[in-house]
């Protein structure tokens, strides 16, 4: 009984980050300017992390957790870099 | 998921609940990312996942480890701290790029900057850049 509820709400878990991800994608293809590229990057690596942390529950490891972390650490230093170039035209004055 | 077959339900039931509040608030974000009009407005969307989707998701991960290893497991509360953190900060520093970006274009969707204070007594609006009289006055000053 649990296994099962836990087993569907964790596939549903997944389609619907998927589904996040492929709208993050689409924006970050269509995107009319650089900023909204930028903040569809961003919502990108924050999807992802999402996803490995459910991958993470779905097969009980802690692994997924550190990758998740790793994840959320460079997605913060590369939207901070890339809205410091977007404003000044470079990263490191 | 056989090592789930003997979670008691009252774990998998908040467990589970939290997993699809949580990615339901990212799709919601991303929906909103891919479907609002202009980009102030979109840069309120994907808030609601990196705050509030990926705390639950966050809360579901700790509780799961925590019954599944009969100990604490806490450490996901490092990837909430960060983002709590890093999110507002990220997102302040590109709409302020972005505004950044449509003053200098001159975008009539976006105010233009305001005026120094003598430029404001002066009753013509001009758009003329304010750096233009401290560049004259320290040429004169250095001449």
């Amino acid at each position: 009984m649990s296994a099962a509820l836990l087993g569907w709400s964790v596939l549903a878990a997944q389609v619907m980050l998927a589904v996040a991800m492929c709208c993050a994608a689409l924006r970050l293809l269509w995107g009319p300017r650089a900023q909204d590229r930028v903040l569809a990057l961003d919502t990108f690596y924050v999807n992802a992390a999402m996803l490995l942390l459910v991958f993470g529950i779905r097969t009980g490891t802690n692994h997924y957790f550190e990758v998740a972390l790793l994840i959320t650490l460079l997605g913060f230093v590369a939207t901070a870099a890339l809205s410091k170039f977007l404003m000044r035209g470079e990263v490191i004055e | 998921m056989n090592y789930a077959a003997d979670l008691p339900l009252w774990v998998a039931l908040p467990v589970a609940l939290l997993l699809l509040v949580g990615a339901g608030l990212g799709l919601t974000g991303s929906i909103g990312l891919l479907r609002l009009r202009s980009f102030y407005d979109r840069v309120h969307a994907p808030t609601l996942g990196t705050t509030l989707g990926i705390g639950c998701i966050l809360l579901a991960s700790m509780l799961f480890f925590s019954v599944v290893q009969t100990r604490f497991v806490l450490h996901e509360i490092l990837i909430l701290v960060f983002m709590v953190v890093t999110t507002p900060v990220t997102l302040m520093l590109l709409a302020r790029a972005a505004l950044h970006r449509d003053r200098a274009e001159q975008s009539p969707e976006v105010p233009p900057p305001l005026q120094p204070r003598q430029g404001a007594a002066s009753a013509t609006p001009t758009v003329s850049p304010p750096a233009a009289p401290s560049a004259a006055s320290e040429e004169s000053s250095s001449a």
